[in-house]
């Protein structure tokens, strides 16, 4: 053991900043981190070890325990409960004779429930051994779990034949598929690679950054500030290097939009990347990959090489003299939070991703303290359109304050769920019909994160000034119990990937979940309700976006659809602890029973 | 009429022990001769001070000492706020459980195992290991509760218990309607 | 270097010099922001959220904040302090805090700042989480009963070589502090002191140094948190 982990420390240069990289690695590897590796680990890098086990633990797919030979992730989104989830579960847990959190006594399988993986467009599914598996129904999981008991590798159970556009490749070879639904100018086919990083090396960096200044161009992750003021500000930041971060983390459950696009068009991507480089003066760049999509990674590797050797990434980028940038990929290992912008950097260097305080923004100090950008994997290729087409083109996109397009993931109850690129400014209806969606109960826009709507807001926009969002769109069918099947699962998501570190965050969401499950068991009154509203605007108080949105699942829903909540509330009281006698006596009434049968027995 | 409603009764207060120590009521001893004051302010109903066993009258004032560990606990918690206009929360178990609640990390098992057979204190002289058990005897809830998690309370008076100046302070202005004076130096949770 | 500026809290005029801390530049002109993960002179992290306060009107943290010139700060409004009293509320419902036996009590800071606002229950349910209290380390015994994971002790309590003995482990409700084994039983008596006396609640102990001083003489006796520095 001692050989192979020095040669991965090694790998890194024994650099205590690449810890995840070198946690990933051993945890491939071993199927786990263990005391030993821990200690080993701790001791080369010249950290504690519970410097080690602070990152370790926190990342989902890290573990200090074996997983099995074979571990099975199965997502646990909303839309996978939508789809069968519960019954593909217990084919799981029938098949390999283990419950979940758990490894199979052989030490074969281990199966784990996991956030969103980004295959809301083809639930359930699920990761095995870095391998993903859509569609699930117990039959296929029957065959699966034979397989791997018969040694079978995963890669060979896709026997249900490989996915669309590049999943097909050998390189990939994945059963996902793209679902490219609605093309715009971002996915379209016109893509000619190298041609904006021809047109920028005719330009100077302010030039590119006022070209797309004028395009009006915001990020694309969900909160939308204006990306050229971000390159701006990173360009006059004082800094020795500045950096470029890609963000490919997108764990908004329901998106999967970047998935799309990097299997795709990733040269796109990359492009996008190195524009950026240019006008912020940047010399590297880093694509942090979820590492739900490390299927890919092999695909993505071969295009920086081939991009490497078109002279897009390198020194003199394609002979101009000191445009020197390039790109590496560093994964995360399983924590939504990642995707806000400075636990991204924290993570990447190695630590807990915990967002930052600010002041400083990353534009000032970002990874490593130096100036940094962290731009979305759309903005990034949309920009590389605008730098070509021109930010007049792009403006007349969309509305006046959301200009261009927006990639839209499209799950849930409907009949085409995929991507749209869609021009800002559609209103939900229109989308609804778009996608084929009828008897409509509710439309979560934005994911989790975002807003539950009804239908007297199907009129409003998606924009930045109306209905916000990342790109995630949940239709929720009439059919379903949406306070159970969606609310009480969108909170459980944020309790699970709260980074813990903000009190009401950590602490809050869980007390209003129990709050919501009181009412759900029968126990409600109407002061839960006034409470749940309260509770939530404490959390405002919280650090970043997660702390301050993970109320919303309850809040919006409890706005628009409150009804559903006073349903639950026996004749409209006002008042009741939930305390219940004959529930509380239970485990104490059975306890004296078996105690006066001994007695009896004596 | 108008006459009657002049000679207002005095207000009435009924005080109970559920999972408590008695603490807070030897605390309300405590106020010393202020309790012939307390005594011409008001009537003591159901009190643990006095002997009387039940409540006999609509009571202005219950205090309660203690939190719920037993079907009992509960009864007798739920017949007070039948009966008392205003429920008080008096000190720590009342409020949040007290020492009896740091069984609530346990079952009731585990903690009537270690109680009766595998504490230091109790090798030696359980031979046959009996956990006693009766059918008169309550039955343990699941864990010990706070009051106000399982009625409403009006008031909460912290302490462990709390100092006779807070009770005094506090009692004497509820009675008049007056407000407490709030001082710092009595305001503790030990 | 030292660039003086001026700004309000609570609309009265303060001075300071700037990118000073607000909780500091707060405290030169005798105002007293409530804090618990704080420790002056070492980087912040707002952790615990108490001294949220409102800058321009944008809800932030003191600790964590620069002042600068004309900055307007919101600090004892009825919404600050009922969001700081629900915050200490949460503390409390979240662990298992015993004051009636606990060493640190009279000592303590969320007591304390409990005290200052009166908190009597807390508006959310006793979660009576089971935690476990380890006594294995030689100079002290951590109680996870009542640690409100601050990271004062991360931050301030470092080895020699500037390695961790504290750290989070785990995220979400499940967050902890870990005590690295190793590093625990080298650590200087002076650093287990340290690391005791920055704990704000009763959740690192000095071992064989508790109910030295008794009651009526502990530091939150008689006068309520903050005092010693409003004017």
């Amino acid at each position: 053991m001692i050989n192979s982990l020095n040669s991965i420390i090694n790998k890194y240069d024994a650099d205590p900043t690449r810890l995840m990289d070198i946690l990933i690695d051993v945890q491939h590897k071993y199927d786990c981190i263990s005391d030993e590796a821990v200690t080993f680990l701790a001791d080369k890098l010249n950290l504690s070890e519970v410097d080690i086990e602070q990152t370790l633990s926190f990342y989902h797919f890290l573990s200090k325990e074996t997983r099995g030979k074979y571990t099975v992730y199965l997502n646990n989104s909303a839309v996978a409960g939508m789809f069968g989830r519960e019954a593909v579960a217990k084919a799981f847990e029938e098949t390999s004779g283990c419950r979940f959190g758990e490894v199979s006594s052989d030490g074969l399988i281990g199966l784990f429930d996991t956030s969103c993986i980004g295959m809301n467009d083809q639930e359930p599914a699920a990761i095995i051994n870095g391998t993903v598996f859509t569609r699930l129904t117990p039959f296929r999981v029957r065959e699966i779990v034979n397989g791997l008991r018969k040694g079978l590798d995963p890669v060979d159970l896709q026997d249900v034949g490989l996915g669309d556009g590049n999943n097909n490749l050998d390189i990939i070879g994945a059963v996902v598929n793209n679902n490219i639904m609605k093309i715009g100018p971002v996915l379209s086919r016109d893509y000619k690679p190298g041609e904006a990083i021809r047109k920028i090396i005719q330009m100077s960096p302010e030039e590119v950054i006022r070209e797309v200044k004028h395009s009006n161009i915001r990020g694309r992750g969900g909160a939308g500030f204006p990306t050229a003021l971000k390159w701006e500000f990173c360009r006059n930041a004082p800094g020795s290097k500045r950096y470029i971060f890609c963000n490919a983390d997108e764990g908004e459950p329901g998106t999967f939009k970047d998935r799309v696009i990097l299997t795709e068009l990733p040269l796109l991507l990359f492009e996008g990347m190195v524009v950026s480089g240019y006008a912020v003066g940047a010399e590297e760049g880093i694509l942090y990959l979820r590492y739900e999509y490390k299927y890919l990674q092999k695909f993505l590797e071969s295009i920086l090489k081939m991009a490497r050797r078109m002279r897009y990434l390198g020194k003199n980028i394609l002979g101009k003299e000191g445009f020197h940038f390039d790109i590496r990929i560093q994964f995360g290992a399983g924590a939504y939070v990642c995707g806000e912008e400075s636990a991204l950097i924290e993570s990447a260097e190695g630590k807990r991703g915990e967002p930052r305080d600010r002041p400083p923004f990353p534009v000032e100090k970002g990874y490593l303290n130096q100036p940094t950008v962290v731009n979305n994997v759309e903005t990034l290729c949309a920009a590389v359109k605008v730098v070509l087409k021109g930010g007049e083109w792009y403006r007349k996109l969309g509305t006046h304050d959301s200009t261009g397009t927006k990639l839209l993931s499209v799950s849930g109850d409907c009949r085409f769920p995929g991507v749209y690129e869609v021009e800002w400014g559609f209103n939900v209806s229109q989308i609804l019909e778009m996608v084929g969606a009828e008897e409509v109960q509710a439309v979560q826009v934005g994911g989790p994160s975002g807003t539950c709507v009804g239908p007297e807001d199907f009129n409003r926009t998606l924009c930045y000034t109306d209905l916000a969002t990342g790109g995630s769109l949940i239709i929720i069918g009439k059919n379903r119990d949406l306070l159970r099947d969606i609310v009480l699962n969108f909170t459980d998501f944020f309790i699970e990937e709260s980074c813990g570190s903000c009190t009401p965050c950590r602490v809050l969401t869980v007390m209003m979940r129990d709050k919501l499950q009181k009412i759900l068991d029968g126990k409600g009154c109407s002061k839960d309700l006034e409470d749940l509203e309260d509770w939530g605007k404490l959390m405002r108080a919280n650090r970043c976006g997660l702390g301050h949105t993970a109320p919303n699942p309850i809040l919006t829903s409890l706005k628009n659809f409150r009804h559903l909540y006073e349903g639950l509330i026996p004749g409209k009281r006002g008042f009741d602890t939930g305390f219940r006698m004959e529930e509380a006596l239970a485990e104490g009434r059975s306890l004296r029973l078996e105690q006066l049968k001994l007695q009896d027995h004596e | 009429m108008k006459n009657s409603s002049h000679i207002k009764s005095k207000p009435v207060i009924a005080t109970t022990s559920l999972a408590g120590c008695f603490g807070c009521h030897m605390s309300l001893l405590d106020i010393d001769e202020r309790i012939l004051q307390l005594a011409e302010l008001v009537e003591f109903d159901k009190s643990p001070i006095n002997d009387i066993k039940k409540i006999s009258r609509p009571v202005d004032f219950g205090l309660i000492e203690g939190g719920c560990c037993n079907s009992e606990n509960v009864e007798v918690l739920r017949h007070f706020r039948d009966n008392c206009k205003y429920l008080v929360s008096v000190g720590e178990c009342a409020m949040m459980g007290g020492l009896p609640a740091m069984r609530n990390q346990l079952s009731i098992r585990e903690c009537l195992e270690e109680a009766y057979l595998n504490s230091p204190s109790v090798q030696g002289c359980n031979e046959e290991g009996i956990i006693p058990s009766d059918d008169e005897l309550p039955i343990l809830l699941n864990k010990v509760y706070p009051c106000h998690e399982i009625v409403k309370i009006d008031y909460f008076i912290p302490g462990c218990p709390p100092r006779a100046d807070l009770l005094w302070d506090v009692l004497t202005s509820l009675i008049l309607g007056t407000s407490p004076k709030d001082q710092y130096s009595v305001f503790k949770y030990d | 270097m030292n660039e003086l500026v001026n700004f309000t809290i609570d609309k009265k005029e303060c001075m300071s010099t700037k990118g000073k801390y607000l909780v500091d530049a707060a405290a030169e002109n005798g105002i007293y922001i409530p804090t618990l993960c704080n420790i002056t002179g070492i980087q912040p992290r707002g952790a615990c959220r108490l001294c949220t306060v409102k800058v321009n009107g944008k809800l932030t943290t003191a600790c964590t904040t620069p002042v600068y010139n004309n900055m307007e700060v919101e600090n004892e409004s009825p919404e600050l302090q009922d969001l700081r009293k629900s915050i200490i509320e949460l503390m409390f419902a979240d662990g298992n805090h015993y004051c009636p036996y606990c060493e640190k009590s009279g000592d303590c800071e969320l007591q304390a700042i409990a005290y200052r606002y009166r908190v009597t229950v807390p508006r959310f349910p006793y979660s009576f989480p089971k935690r476990e209290i380890e006594a294995g380390h030689p100079l002290l015994a951590k109680d996870h009963n009542r640690c409100i994971l601050c990271k004062r002790c991360i931050k301030a309590v470092k080895d020699d070589d500037g390695r961790s003995i504290f750290a989070f482990a785990r995220r979400s409700h499940k967050l902890t502090i870990s005590v690295d084994t190793r590093l625990s039983h080298v650590m200087s008596p002076e650093k287990a002191a340290y690391a005791a006396e920055i704990c704000p609640v009763g959740a690192i102990l000095l071992k064989g140094a508790a109910f030295k001083k008794p009651i009526g003489e502990r530091k939150y006796d008689k006068k309520p948190i903050g005092t010693e520095l409003e004017m």
